[in-house]
């Protein structure tokens, strides 16, 4: 296609993904680099049904006042990314001084909530994304090979897994495994522990929700590698046949290097869409032992009776680094065999 | 005889022609009523009665247990989209911090006839809300299995602890004892009570800088984990309703729960011999304390600032009309501690009376409360999966309070 007929025909799309993309990102890490003006706080009256105290509000008419010569807030730097809750730059420093093993040092990061949040969403990347490509491929071939009579049913049964809402999916599987449920009970059963709970274990509770992302994403990897595997040519196929190649070598040496940039899109969206786990924390109610990125930034904005702006400002401007950092190495590599191919 | 007959029949139709004004003093003219709430029985009561008398002004209303993350931005807009909000001590902090709500002095001298003066919140001498009913959080507990047990009533929350246990070990019930402990919210709010009941001080005295990391922090930890050893081990995801289904399955006899969920836990609905056998008590004590550990509550209707008065003042007729209702709270007697006059205490409110008559403390209506609250729900979680020591778990939520706190200008 001619530069300019790209040009005209990517217009639109790119005029929409700037104004409902690229303008929020921009105002979101404006937000991110302001707090809350100092609260300008009284001495009063309170009563209430049961009593009287004196007790202290804001003063309304002093802070008004300041928000109206800086509705933006108090300019605060990187302050917000670096503090406690974040980066936690000065406790990790703190730490490194005061720990005497790595062991304990590390314990004592992981503790803080953007680095427990960190591993958890990495450690559901890391263990999600390829069982997810390696599950879809093997139902993708699987399927490909039955009979195409029944094919039709199957592919819907497979694909039903990404046709439920991952909320109602998640409650699902959550009441199956309370302690009461079918899976929960039968679990205490099997491993004779009447105490066993896969809700109030923290890595039974992380066990379960990256089993889920699988359960959940499979499909979109199965879809996707199905359509690719009617495009494998038949001549090369039958050709190794004919060379006695074994079901496995054909697969490792003709199909897979057919569909590998299939592959590579499939990793890409996969890992951008597991870095930002969110629903199955929710729907397992699994806040106490799991807290991904996603969730940080939730809790920030509605968890808390106040909304902190800028702190959830400044976690949604981490996940776009996070997820540039994560998608680097398959981009680099897309590029360069772009390149090659060129 | 003809003519009384007639006379009869005139009289009717003219009360049926006329019936709907004899709430004389709400044929509310214009205007638009849209109020935003909870969702539990008591409160639907409520809104149900204002609407009665709405005359011709539009009438709205949402009930969301998801409120709280509604209330602020939804004022924020201007015009808001909601003319009032039931809230309570706790919600109506951040419409304060925030400047949402609108003062109600000239509104309750022109038409709040009959609201009491024990009713209005008042702020700085200004009235901010107009309460209509008080809650808190107190013991339940299953008269029969206590009864067959041999066991007294528990009144201090060692008491309640060891009730618990010989329960257990009689082999009746494994985990005797509930409580909303879901992360989040609902475990911070049982902090927040066992530490009061510890005569604990949530900030140093005139500032904000927290303090809970002391003696009577770890008392309060040790005493929730305690009570968390002999609840489902599932407790970290047990909200109010989840605990009130597995008391309504029979696997509970102790329970410490909200005064307003009484009505939903003594209906028709579910066990008979259960609901018979489901008696309440006031809130217990702990650590030889003399003030429970508990807070108590009052919930209350606010008007948005950011409204014409033209709606403000419609809202607030239909709301006063109902917070001041003696039918309704005659009616509804069994649905909440009615803080309205001629509101006469049924058994479903001895929770909240002895809570009052032992002087529970109110929940702490301070600016920066909210923030202790949200820090709380999840840095104590950790100590009570047996991860972390007391010390450290108070030391976290004292830091993930003070990160919040600077951002929002507290510190």
């Amino acid at each position: 296609m001619p530069n300019k007929t790209f040009f005209w025909f990517f217009l639109p799309t790119g005029l929409a993904m700037i104004l409902f993309i690229g303008l929020p990102i921009i105002s979101t890490g404006i937000q991110s680099f302001y707090a809350q003006h100092d609260q300008v706080v009284k001495e009063v009256k309170k009563c209430d049904p049961f009593g009287c105290t004196v007790s202290i509000v804001v003063d309304q008419e002093k802070t008004s006042k300041i928000r109206e010569e800086k509705p933006l807030g108090k300019f605060n730097g990187f302050g917000t990314y670096v503090d406690r809750n974040h980066l936690a730059i000065e406790e990790i420093g703190k730490f490194w001084n005061e720990t005497n093993t790595f062991g304990e040092f590390v314990d004592q990061v992981t503790n803080l909530p953007f680095y427990k949040a960190l591993i958890f969403t990495l450690t559901y990347c890391l263990f999600v994304t390829p069982n997810v490509l390696l599950l879809g491929f093997i139902i993708a071939l699987s399927l490909n090979a039955v009979t195409r009579r029944i094919r039709g049913p199957l592919i819907f049964g497979t694909i039903l897994p990404m046709i439920v809402t991952p909320l109602v999916g998640s409650l699902v599987l959550f009441w199956m495994i309370d302690a009461e449920g079918i899976i929960g009970a039968n679990l205490q059963m099997l491993m004779d522990d009447p105490y066993l709970s896969l809700k109030s274990s923290k890595t039974l509770t992380w066990i379960t929700i990256i089993i889920y992302g699988i359960w959940h994403h499979s499909p979109f990897a199965f879809v996707v590698f199905y359509a690719a595997l009617q495009t494998v040519p038949q001549e090369p196929v039958e050709a190794a046949i004919i060379d006695g190649a074994s079901r496995w070598q054909r697969v490792r040496h003709i199909v897979l290097p057919h569909i590998y940039p299939v592959v590579t899109f499939v990793a890409l969206i996969s890992l951008m869409d597991n870095f930002r786990v969110f629903e199955p924390i929710i729907g397992f109610s699994a806040e106490g032992s799991a807290q991904s990125l996603s969730w940080l930034i939730y809790d920030n904005l509605v968890n808390e009776e106040v909304i902190l702006f800028g702190s959830a400002a400044a976690t949604s401007m981490m996940t776009i680094v996070g997820i540039a950092i994560l998608l680097a190495p398959v981009l680099i590599r897309t590029w360069k065999e772009f390149r090659t191919a060129r | 005889m003809r003519e009384t007959n007639m006379k009869k029949i005139l009289i009717s139709l003219l009360l049926l022609l006329f019936g709907t004004s004899a709430y004389a003093d709400c044929n509310i003219k214009s205007g638009s009523i849209n109020i935003l709430a909870n969702d539990f029985p008591a409160l639907r009561t409520f809104v149900e009665t204002a609407k009665g008398c709405k005359g011709s002004a539009d009438f709205k209303v949402t009930h969301s247990s998801e409120h709280n993350k509604i209330a602020v931005p939804a004022l924020t807009a201007n015009p808001s989209e909601f003319s009032a909000r039931i809230a309570a001590n706790s919600s109506i902090v951040p419409l304060m911090n925030q400047d949402l709500i609108r003062p109600l002095d000239d509104l309750v001298k022109k038409y709040g006839k009959g609201i009491q003066d024990s009713q209005l919140i008042t702020i700085d001498g200004k009235i901010m809300a107009v309460a209509f009913m008080a809650n808190t959080q107190h013991l339940y507990y299953r008269e029969d299995v206590l009864k067959e047990l041999g066991i007294a009533v528990p009144k201090t929350y060692e008491e309640v602890v060891a009730a618990s246990e010989k329960i257990r070990a009689s082999g009746k019930m494994q985990y005797p004892y509930a409580a909303a402990y879901k992360a989040g919210w609902n475990l911070a709010e049982e902090f927040v009570n066992m530490y009061i009941g510890h005569g604990g001080e949530f900030f140093k005295a005139g500032t904000a800088q927290p303090n809970i990391n002391n003696a009577k922090g770890v008392a309060t930890l040790n005493m929730l984990k305690k009570l968390a050893g002999l609840s489902n081990p599932d407790y970290l995801t047990h909200d109010s309703e989840a605990i009130k289904v597995e008391w309504e399955s029979g696997n509970v006899a102790l329970m410490t729960l909200w005064a307003s969920r009484s009505g939903t836990l003594l209906d028709d609905d579910g066990d008979a011999k259960i609901t018979a056998a489901t008696k309440l008590t006031g809130p217990a004590t702990v650590a030889g304390g003399n003030i429970p550990a508990a807070t108590l509550w009052w919930d209350g209707f606010t008007l948005a600032k950011n409204r014409s008065d033209a709606d403000a003042e419609a809202t607030f007729r239909a709301l006063a009309h109902a917070a001041a209702n003696k039918k309704m709270v005659a009616d509804a007697a069994d649905q909440a501690v009615w803080l309205i006059e001629g509101f006469k205490p049924g058994p479903k409110s001895i929770g909240v009376i002895e809570a009052v008559k032992m002087k529970a403390k109110p929940y702490p209506m301070l600016p920066q409360m909210g923030l202790m609250h949200g820090a709380l729900g999840s840095e104590i979680v950790e100590f009570l999966q047996g991860k972390e020591s007391a010390e450290q778990a108070l030391k976290d939520v004292e830091a993930a309070y003070m990160s919040k706190a600077k951002e929002q200008g507290f510190l």
